[in-house]
């Protein structure tokens, strides 16, 4: 007991919940949805989300070892921003185009901003929008059981098929649907979703007031496919639960969180309904995403105790 | 000396003296100050400069204990409080050297002397004990209820006015009743008030929200909202000194952690050192990572255990690396986990990037002086950054321009 006693600044305790178990119980969380996925889509689904997640985690310890910084491969968002961007993809997408994808989410999106926690948008959503203007076909030929076919939004919005030729809700709700990976199956998405609500890992605001958002504006625009299919098509659950919610690119402030979430769902609902695209969740979080900064400092808190002074003046 | 917030006493005593227990060792001519006397009775061996919990080296004396506690009667006790003029008692109280002794130790004789204008309608005794681990205000409820409640009605003789509450975490079950039955005893004029547990609620601005419904205005002190607030271990000090004529000699400490072999609450003479209370608690079981002087999120960590137990020692943990290991920093994910975690609705994460900026007009303007450094926004932080050290780096910045600013304010208009 002779040698000095470590000495450092209060406080001395923590609590057990770091950023690699935050970003583990997300991965754990998107987990249905991706069995979801398999079932419906078949066993490319694995491939994809492989190829992503090696490709994303690769890039990063690429990048990391060749500009001289310490590796933050440990704590698991390199994963995560591939499994979120396989889920984004479509099950036919090639597998080298998934590559490119993760390669720019990445090092464009993530690293040029100076790594985990500094980066303005969604790795994951700007990797996917990247694809989208780069492979348009691709990355929008949907297919189900082996059949090429139109996505519900698409038949909402009037662009292809019949209103009759819109899947049963049953169908949208357990993702017997054509679309993304990991979109289609809203029980999946919200059995994760509770699940990261319930571990107090995100808060209910962003997705609740996303998804409540949406609803209403279809209500009010009459949508076709009525309120149901309009909040369960399309990448509303993932984006509502797993995107919105990235904590790097949302709000810090609990109004904030809201302001945001609204403003998620206003964007979403303005391109389903008047935009070239028939889905509009992935554009409006990253548009959003950078109105975050101003968000924040409009909607500082209170400080405890601090109006009452003024009134003492 | 320097056993509380104010001026530090100067030593009444040199070397080879010979002192009572109860005998003063040092005091100060200061307002804000309180003297500090011997607990045991025997020689002055050394009065100079020794290390303290903090690490610094501060004025001590030094007395050697001929272990039969020979008490001086240095005040007079009172049979009936209600017969002592008020402001002999605030006399009594800062002779007796009493200081807050939740952990802060603010002379007790000041606090309950505010301005002529501020009517003080509550007196809130503390008995949260928030921090985790400790317990020896649990402890002293249960076995000295009746001089908590004595020491309360003392304050109410002072502040006729004021309505007595003792606020107690309902995690002490043991300790509400017996206050309870005390009280009733005693006429009922104290009411007690259990309230949840949740860390910080022992913070003085938290404890008043939760019995009055007041925020304190940044800035203030809880006497602009008519409210004292003072832990029960004072009030029973407050007691002993008035009706038992026993001055501050000693206290309770939690000696407790995961590598302490018997934690309990020792009674320990104020100058104990910090390991002879360890070996009385049974030693270490195996190398503690830290040993702290007060609890796991506000306590100071201690760099040698051969420094004395002063007033406001409340307890001494000692933990594995377990529970302290050295936590390395990673980036803010921007999960605002810190930001609902705050007691007083600050943005930690916001503040700490400002603080590192070396912005600290932007560190005040986002209310950075208000924080009470109470640690949450630290314990809950995945990325395991140290926010509030942060706070207190950005305070001291803020603090330091303004004496700056002054200054060539002072130089300009000598000009």
């Amino acid at each position: 007991m002779s040698r000095l006693l470590t000495v450092s600044s209060s406080p001395h305790i923590r609590t057990e919940m770091t950023t690699a178990r935050i970003m583990l119980w997300v991965i754990a969380a998107l987990v249905p949805a991706g069995l979801a996925g398999l079932f419906f889509f078949g066993f490319r689904v694995v491939l994809l989300v492989a190829a992503c997640i090696v490709s994303c985690t690769l890039t990063e310890w690429i990048w990391q070892k060749y500009s001289g910084q310490k590796t933050t491969l440990s704590d698991f968002s390199a994963v995560l921003t591939g499994l979120l961007l396989a889920y984004n993809v479509p099950p036919t997408l090639p597998l080298w185009m998934a590559v490119c994808g993760s390669v720019f989410a990445m090092v464009i999106v993530k690293h040029f901003y100076g790594g985990i926690g500094q980066n303005i948008v969604n790795p994951a959503l700007a990797g996917r929008a990247m694809l989208l203007t780069c492979w348009p076909v691709a990355m929008t030929t949907w297919t189900l059981h082996g059949v090429s076919g139109p996505t519900p939004l698409a038949i909402i919005k009037g662009t292809a098929g019949t209103i009759e030729s819109l899947p049963s809700l049953a169908d949208l709700f357990i993702g017997n649907v054509g679309g993304c990976i990991g979109e289609t199956s809203a029980l999946a998405l919200l059995a994760g979703g509770g699940l990261l609500i319930y571990k107090e890992i995100i808060s209910w605001r962003i997705p609740v007031a996303y998804i409540v958002t949406v609803a209403v504006i279809s209500l009010l625009f009459g949508r076709a496919g009525g309120v149901l299919a309009e909040v369960m098509s399309g990448g509303l659950v993932l984006g509502a639960f797993f995107m919105a919610t990235d904590y790097v690119t949302s709000p810090t402030t609990p109004r904030g969180q809201v302001i945001f979430a609204v403003g998620c769902g206003v964007i979403t609902s303005l391109i389903r309904a008047f935009g070239g695209y028939p889905e509009g969740v992935s554009y409006s979080i990253l548009i959003m995403n950078v109105t975050v900064p101003v968000i924040d400092r409009w909607t500082t808190p209170r400080v405890f105790g601090e109006v009452k002074s003024h009134g003492k003046g | 000396m320097s056993q509380h917030i104010g001026a530090p006493c100067s030593p009444v005593v040199k070397k080879g003296d010979r002192v009572l227990a109860g005998q003063k060792l040092g005091d100060a001519e200061a307002f804000v100050s309180a003297p500090v006397r011997s607990s045991v009775s025997g020689t002055v061996k050394d009065v100079g400069m020794k290390m303290t919990a903090s690490g610094a080296l501060e004025e001590c004396v030094t007395v050697e204990s001929d272990g039969k506690f020979e008490y001086e009667a240095a005040l007079l006790p009172h049979s009936d409080f209600m017969l002592v003029e008020p402001k002999e008692c605030v006399r009594i109280i800062r002779e007796a050297g009493i200081v807050g002794m939740g952990g802060a130790a603010f002379p007790t004789h000041v606090k309950l002397s505010p301005p002529p204008d501020k009517k003080i309608q509550w007196i809130i005794a503390n008995g949260a004990e928030c921090e985790p681990f400790l317990n020896c205000d649990n402890r002293l409820m249960l076995e000295h209820a009746e001089e908590i409640v004595g020491g309360l009605e003392i304050c109410k003789h002072i502040f006729p006015a004021a309505k007595g509450v003792i606020g107690v975490e309902d995690n002490k079950p043991e300790a509400i009743a017996r206050l309870k039955e005390v009280a009733a005893e005693r006429g009922g004029t104290i009411e007690i008030l259990p309230h949840k547990v949740k860390y910080p609620q022992g913070a003085e601005k938290m404890l008043i929200y939760t019995v009055t419904e007041q925020e304190v205005p940044s800035g203030a002190l809880p006497a602009d909202v008519g409210c004292l607030v003072i832990n029960v271990r004072t009030l029973y000090q407050i007691w002993t000194a008035i009706a038992e004529g026993i001055p501050v000699v000693d206290r309770v400490v939690s000696v407790v952690g995961d590598v302490i072999a018997d934690p309990k609450n020792i009674l320990a003479p104020l100058g104990a050192s910090v390991r002879s209370l360890v070996e009385a608690a049974g030693g270490f079981t195996r190398e503690p990572a830290r040993v702290l002087s007060g609890g796991p999120m506000m306590g100071i960590s201690m760099r040698s255990l051969d420094v004395p137990i002063v007033k406001g020692t409340s307890g001494i943990l000692a933990l594995s690396e377990r529970f302290a290991p050295y936590w390395e920093e990673s980036n803010c994910i921007r999960c605002a986990k810190c930001v609902s975690a705050c007691p007083i609705g600050l943005l930690p994460t916001s503040l700490d990037r400002a603080v590192r900026f070396r912005e600290y007009a932007e560190f005040e303007s986002l209310g950075g002086m208000n924080c009470i450094e109470c640690g949450c926004c630290t314990y809950v932080c995945p990325a395991r950054r140290y926010l509030t050290q942060s706070c207190r780096d950005g305070k001291a910045g803020v603090m330091a321009a303004r004496k700056k600013a002054q200054a060539s304010k002072m130089e300009s208009g000598k000009k």
